[in-house]
C-alpha cells in the first residue's frame, strides 16, 4: 500500500524551529520542523485532539481551525504558516460552562450524528455566528464541510437557529 | 400488548430528546480511537500490488537514506501464525465470518490487489510509512476475473468447478405460483401476456465513506515469563481490542479463533465511532487480528489507524450488480408475472455476500402482488477486495432495477407510472415474492397517496410537460421530471437469523451521578450515530419510569455486557430496544419478588402519568422515589448489583424456510413511498434535485428529531450513489480511493429532505416501532433515476446517473431517432 503524504519528507528534512502563535486565546511557543502539519501537531504536541483527520488532503473539513478569524483546512497546513497567528480550534469555542451558541443549536436541532464532523462543521458555523453572515448563505459556506451522516438538513437547521441568534 | 404500546404526554418515547452524547460531540471532547491517550506502537500494512498471483517471497530493501532502519521494526507475517489451532484444528488464519476462506495475512495465493502480506511496527509513523514502500513482495501472477459479469475462463476459477457453479459464492432462487410448476408452466404466464416488458440494470460498487477511517489499538496482558519468547505465550494471556467498530462480538469471535484463546482470553471494546454504515461491520476484526498480532509480537500496544486511501482502496464496499428483468402484464397494466436474474459482485472471499443476496432477493419485488415469480440470484467472485455491508445490503440493488423497470412497464402499458403501481400494490392479506402473508394492517395505497400529495406530484408532473414542451420550442437546454419509488425494507435478521443470534440484554440496578438510585443498560449496540445511546435510554426511562438522567449507557465491552447482536440490519431499535424494555421489566419484577419494593409502593395515580411496565402490560407502576431507593439497595447488595434481563423470543405466527426460500423472512416492514423532482440541463447533462419527499410507515417514530435525520442521512447518501459516487477499477485497482476523486455529496449537491411518518405499531418492537436504518438507502435511486427518465425521454438503467451516462444514453436515443 501506497500512502501518500505529501510534506513527508520536506517535513523530516527541516531542522525545528521556534514557531509562536495563540491559540485558542493563550500564547504558545513550540519547537517544531516547520513544514508538519498544523493538524498533527494539535493533535499530538499539543493534545487537542477535538480538531479531526477524515482525509488528509482538504476534502472534507473534518479538520477546520479558524487561523486569524478563517477557517481553513489544518491538513493542509504546514505549522510555520501560523506564526504570529491566531489559532481557534474546537476546543477554543466554549468559554467556561457555557457552549457557543452554535452548539447549543447543534444540541437541540440534532445536528451531530456520529459526532466526527461535527467539530469541523461547528467551527465553520461558528465562523457564520461570529461574523454575522446570513442564512441562505448556509448551504454554500459550509460546502467544504462534508458529513455522511446527516444529510445536512439538521445542520442547516442548527446553524438557522444559531444565526438567529446572534443577530 | 397493544395497551403497553400507547404513548402519554408523560412519556419520554415519542418525543426529540435531545442525545445525551450531544455535548461531548459539539465541544471535541469525545475520543474516538485516533484521540484516546496512547504511548506504544504505531502499526501499518504491506498488501500485495495485483490482483491474482502466488506469493513466492518478500525483501526487505535498504532504507539507510531514507531513514529506516529494518532492526528497528517488529515484523509479522504468516508464518507467525500456527497452520492448526490446537483448539478446533482449523487454520487460525482465517477470518471467521460465514465461511472461512479470507485469510488475515497472504500464505501463499493472493486474489485481491491489497491483500495483507505483512505487518510492520515502529514507534515512529513517519518512519513507518516510508518502511511500508521498501517491502518488495514477489509473486508469479494468475489469471485474474476482472469482471464479475463474465463467465470465468478455467484458468480462472477459484471456487468450485469450471461449470455454471464456477465462482459461485451463493445461489438463491425465489418462485412463486406458476415458476414452482416448472418451466413450461412458467413460460407460459409470458406467452398469454397482452405485455412483456425486458430491460437490464446495473449498479456499482459504493463506499461507506464514514469520515472517521477504520482504526484500532490492540494490546496484550501476557505473564512475567513470558513477557519475551515466542508470538504465542505458553501462559493464559489476554488480549484487549479498542476500536471504531459495529459489532464487538463479531470481532471477539474472529480474535478467539486467530490467537486460540478461550472467550474470556479476548474483550473487545468499541470506542466512539464516527461512522460505520455497514462498513465497520466485519472489517475491524481483520484490523484488530493484525493490531493483535504486532501487539503480540512486540508485547507493547499496538494502533493501526488506516488514512483515507488506504480504508477506501482495501476495505468493503456495497456489491456492484447486475438485474436482467422480464415483466408480463396484463391490458390493465396489472403484473402477471416477474421473471428476474440478479448477479452480484462478491470480490475475492465469501465474507457477508450470502446474506447480502439474501435480502436482495427477498426484496427484489417490493410491496407488490405478483402472481408468478421466479428471481434467480447469484453472487459470484471476482478478484477486488471483497464487497461487504452497507446500508440496505443488498436492498437497494434488487430495489433500483425493479422499481426503475415499473416505470418502463407504465410506459410500455401507456399508464402513468404512478398508476402502475396504484393497481399493483398488496392490500392486507396478500402475500410478497416469499409467499409471506401480509396481516399487519398496512395501507400502502393511502399511504403512497399521502406522499404523493405531499410532493404534489399531480401538479409536478402537469407543470413539468408544460415546461418541457416550452423549453423544446424555445430550445432551452432544461428539463424537468418526477419520479416515484414505492418499496419496503425489513428489520432485523432474515429468517430464523434472529433465533440464532438469541440476543440477551441485561439492565443492572446502579447509583446515578445524583446519588440515587437508576440503572445501567448493558448491550453490545454501538452508537454510531444513528442513536443508539439515546433510544436505549429513552425506552429504559419510560419502561422504568425513571426520569432519563438516571439512565445510563454502558460502552459496549465484551467483558462488560451480553452478547445482544450485532449492530446491523436495522435491528437496535426495534429488536434490541424491545429486550431493553423486557429486561427492564425482569429487573423490577425481580426488585419485587425479593421484597425491595413491595405493593405498599405502588404508584397511588398509575393513569396519571407514564406506565412504567412495558412489555408484559402488568400496568405495575411504581411511585418514583420508592423505584429510585429500591435500586439503590439494589445496586450495592451483597453479590453484586441485581440485574434484569431478557433473550430474544420469536414472534408468534409462521417460520421461514431457507431451502424454499418461502415464508416469514421479517417480523414485519417498513414500507415507503420517496418522491424525487429533478431538472436536467441538457448542455452538461447534470441532474440537479429540485426537490425530494421521504414518506414512510414506520410502527412507531421513538424520537422524531432522531428518526428525520436517519431518513435524511440515508436518503443523501442513495443520492450520491445514484449521481455521484463512482468507483473506477483497473486491473482490479481501485484508481479513485481518495475523497477528491470518489465525490460524496455536500451541502451544496443536495436540497432539504422533506420526511413524513406515519405510524401503524408493530406488536413486537418498543412502543410498536420498527427498525428504519437501512430503509432510506433503498428508494432515492429509483426515484431520481425514474425522474432523470421521465425529464429527457430516455431509460437511464445504470448508476451513476453521470453527466457522461445521462448524455451518451441521451445521444445514442437521438442518434437511433435519427436512422428509424
Ligand atoms: S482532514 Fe483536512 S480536509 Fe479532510
Ligand atoms: S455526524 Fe457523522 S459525519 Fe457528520
Amino acid at each position: 500500500m501506497t500512502v501518500s503524504h505529501p510534506h513527508t519528507h520536506l517535513a523530516d528534512a527541516v531542522a525545528p524551529q521556534p514557531v509562536s502563535f495563540t491559540l485558542n486565546g493563550d500564547a504558545k511557543t513550540l519547537n517544531v520542523r516547520p513544514f508538519r502539519r498544523l493538524l498533527d501537531v494539535l493533535r499530538t504536541d499539543l493534545a487537542l485532539p477535538g480538531t479531526k483527520e477524515g482525509c488528509g488532503e482538504g476534502e472534507c473539513g473534518a479538520c477546520s481551525v479558524l487561523i486569524d478569524g478563517e477557517p481553513v483546512n489544518a491538513c493542509l497546513v504546514p505549522v510555520i504558516q501560523c506564526d504570529g497567528a491566531t489559532v481557534v480550534t474546537i476546543e477554543g469555542l466554549a468559554s467556561h460552562a457555557a457552549l457557543h451558541p452554535v452548539q447549543e443549536a447543534f444540541v437541540a436541532h440534532g445536528g451531530a450524528q456520529c459526532g466526527i464532523c461535527t467539530p469541523g462543521m461547528v467551527v465553520t458555523a461558528a465562523w457564520m455566528a461570529d461574523n454575522k453572515m446570513n442564512a441562505a448563505a448556509i448551504r454554500e459556506k459550509l460546502s467544504g464541510n462534508i458529513c455522511r451522516c446527516t444529510g445536512y438538513s439538521a445542520i442547516v437547521n442548527s446553524v438557522a437557529a444559531a444565526l438567529g441568534e446572534s443577530e | 400488548m397493544p395497551d403497553g404500546n400507547q404513548l402519554s404526554k408523560d412519556h419520554r418515547v415519542g418525543k426529540s430528546i435531545p442525545r445525551p452524547d450531544a455535548k461531548v460531540k459539539v465541544t471535541g471532547a469525545l475520543h474516538y480511537v485516533d484521540d484516546l491517550p496512547f504511548e506504544g506502537l504505531y502499526g501499518a500494512t504491506v498488501r500485495t500490488k495485483t490482483a491474482r498471483g502466488r506469493m513466492t517471497g518478500l525483501r526487505f530493501k535498504d532504507g539507510v537514506d531514507v531513514g529506516v532502519d529494518w532492526r528497528e521494526f517488529a515484523v509479522v507475517t504468516a508464518n507467525d501464525i500456527p497452520r492448526t489451532s490446537k483448539l478446533d484444528g482449523i487454520d487460525p488464519n482465517q477470518v471467521m465470518l460465514i465461511d472461512r476462506d479470507q485469510p488475515f495475512l497472504v500464505r501463499d495465493e493472493f486474489r485481491h490487489v491489497g491483500e495483507p502480506v505483512c505487518l510492520l511496527a515502529h514507534p515512529d509513523p513517519e518512519v513507518l510509512r516510508r518502511a511500508v514502500d521498501l517491502v518488495e513482495i514477489k509473486t508469479e501472477s494468475l489469471p485474474a476475473v476482472l469482471d464479475y459479469r463474465q463467465p470465468p475462463t478455467d484458468a480462472q476459477v477459484q471456487r468450485g468447478e469450471p461449470g455454471p457453479d464456477a465462482n459461485l459464492f451463493k445461489r438463491i432462487v425465489v418462485s412463486k405460483g406458476a415458476a414452482d410448476e416448472g418451466d413450461d408452466a412458467f413460460s407460459k404466464v409470458f406467452e398469454d401476456a397482452a405485455h412483456i416488458v425486458s430491460g437490464t440494470y446495473e449498479t456499482q460498487a459504493q463506499e461507506q465513506c464514514y469520515i472517521e477511517p477504520n482504526g484500532i489499538i490492540a494490546r496484550v496482558e501476557v505473564s512475567e515469563a513470558d513477557a519475551q519468547g515466542a508470538l504465542w505465550p505458553a501462559n493464559p494471556w489476554k488480549l484487549i481490542i479498542e476500536g471504531s467498530m459495529q459489532c464487538p462480538y463479531y470481532v471477539h469471535k474472529a480474535i478467539t479463533h486467530l490467537f486460540q484463546l478461550p472467550d474470556d482470553g479476548v474483550q473487545i471494546i468499541q470506542a466512539a465511532t464516527g461512522g460505520g454504515f455497514g462498513g465497520k461491520e466485519d472489517y475491524p476484526s481483520i484490523i484488530s487480528g493484525h493490531a493483535g498480532l504486532l501487539a503480540l509480537k512486540t508485547r507493547q500496544p499496538v494502533k493501526l489507524i488506516y488514512d483515507r486511501v488506504e480504508d477506501m482502496a482495501f476495505t468493503t464496499k456495497r456489491h456492484p450488480s447486475r438485474t436482467h428483468l422480464r415483466a408480463a402484464l396484463d391490458a390493465d397494466g396489472k403484473l402477471l408475472g416477474i421473471d428476474m436474474d440478479v448477479t452480484l459482485d462478491g470480490g475475492a472471499y465469501l465474507t457477508l455476500s450470502p446474506v447480502v443476496l439474501s435480502r436482495g432477493a427477498i426484496h427484489a419485488v417490493g410491496p407488490y402482488r405478483v402472481p408468478h415469480v421466479r428471481v434467480h440470484n447469484r453472487a459470484v467472485l471476482s478478484n477486488t477486495p471483497p464487497h461487504g455491508a452497507f446500508r440496505g445490503f443488498g436492498a437497494p440493488q434488487t430495489v433500483f432495477a425493479f422499481e426503475r423497470h415499473l416505470d418502463r412497464c407504465a410506459r410500455e402499458v401507456g399508464i402513468d407510472p404512478v398508476e402502475l403501481r396504484r393497481r399493483n400494490l398488496i392490500i392486507r392479506g396478500d402475500a410478497l415474492a416469499i409467499s409471506q402473508r401480509i396481516d399487519e394492517p398496512i395501507e400502502l395505497h393511502k399511504w403512497m397517496d399521502e406522499a404523493l400529495t405531499a410532493g404534489k406530484y399531480e401538479e409536478r408532473r402537469a407543470a413539468h410537460a408544460a415546461f418541457n414542451e416550452a423549453a423544446e420550442t424555445s430550445g432551452s437546454p432544461l428539463r424537468r421530471g418526477v419520479g416515484v419509488a414505492t418499496f419496503m425494507h425489513g428489520a432485523g435478521f432474515t429468517g430464523s437469523g434472529e433465533d440464532y443470534l438469541a440476543s440477551e440484554v441485561m439492565i443492572r440496578a446502579a447509583v446515578g451521578a445524583d446519588g440515587l438510585g437508576g440503572v445501567e443498560v448493558c448491550t453490545a449496540n454501538t452508537e454510531i450515530g444513528q442513536g443508539a445511546i439515546t433510544i436505549f435510554t429513552q425506552i429504559a426511562a419510560d419502561a422504568l419510569g425513571l426520569p432519563l438522567s438516571a439512565v445510563q449507557i454502558a460502552k459496549p465491552d465484551t467483558d462488560q455486557v451480553p452478547n445482544s447482536g450485532p449492530t446491523v440490519a436495522s435491528r437496535t431499535s426495534m429488536v434490541v430496544g424491545h429486550l431493553v424494555a423486557r429486561a427492564s421489566d425482569d429487573l423490577v419484577r425481580k426488585l419485587e419478588s425479593q421484597g425491595t419494593l413491595s405493593d405498599g409502593d405502588l404508584h397511588p395515580n398509575p393513569d396519571d402519568d407514564r406506565a412504567s411496565a412495558l412489555s408484559d402490560a402488568r400496568g405495575r407502576k411504581f411511585e418514583p422515589t420508592a423505584l429510585r431507593g429500591a435500586l439503590a439497595t439494589a445496586a450495592a447488595q451483597d453479590g453484586g448489583a441485581l440485574e434484569g434481563w431478557a433473550t430474544y423470543q420469536r414472534p408468534p405466527g409462521g417460520k421461514w424456510n431457507d431451502v424454499t426460500y418461502k415464508g416469514i423472512a421479517y417480523g414485519t416492514y417498513a414500507w415507503a413511498t420517496y418522491l424525487a423532482d429533478v431538472e436536467v440541463d441538457l448542455t452538461t447533462f447534470e441532474t440537479r434535485i429540485t426537490d425530494f419527499v421521504a414518506s414512510q410507515e414506520i410502527g412507531r417514530v421513538l424520537n422524531p428529531l432522531l428518526a428525520e435525520g436517519q431518513i435524511q442521512g440515508g436518503v443523501v447518501q442513495a443520492m450520491g450513489w445514484a449521481l455521484l459516487e463512482d468507483t473506477v477499477y483497473k486491473d482490479g485497482r481501485i484508481t479513485n480511493p481518495n475523497m477528491t476523486n470518489y465525490v460524496v455529496p455536500t451541502f451544496a449537491d443536495v436540497p432539504d429532505v422533506q420526511v413524513l411518518f406515519q405510524e401503524s405499531p408493530y406488536a413486537y418492537g418498543p412502543w410498536g416501532a420498527k427498525g428504519i436504518g437501512e430503509l432510506p438507502m433503498d428508494g432515492p435511486a429509483p426515484a431520481i433515476l425514474n425522474a432523470i427518465s421521465a425529464a429527457v425521454g430516455v431509460e437511464i438503467d445504470a448508476l451513476p446517473a453521470s453527466p457522461e451516462r445521462v448524455m451518451r444514453a441521451v445521444l445514442a436515443a437521438q442518434s437511433s431517432e435519427v436512422s428509424s
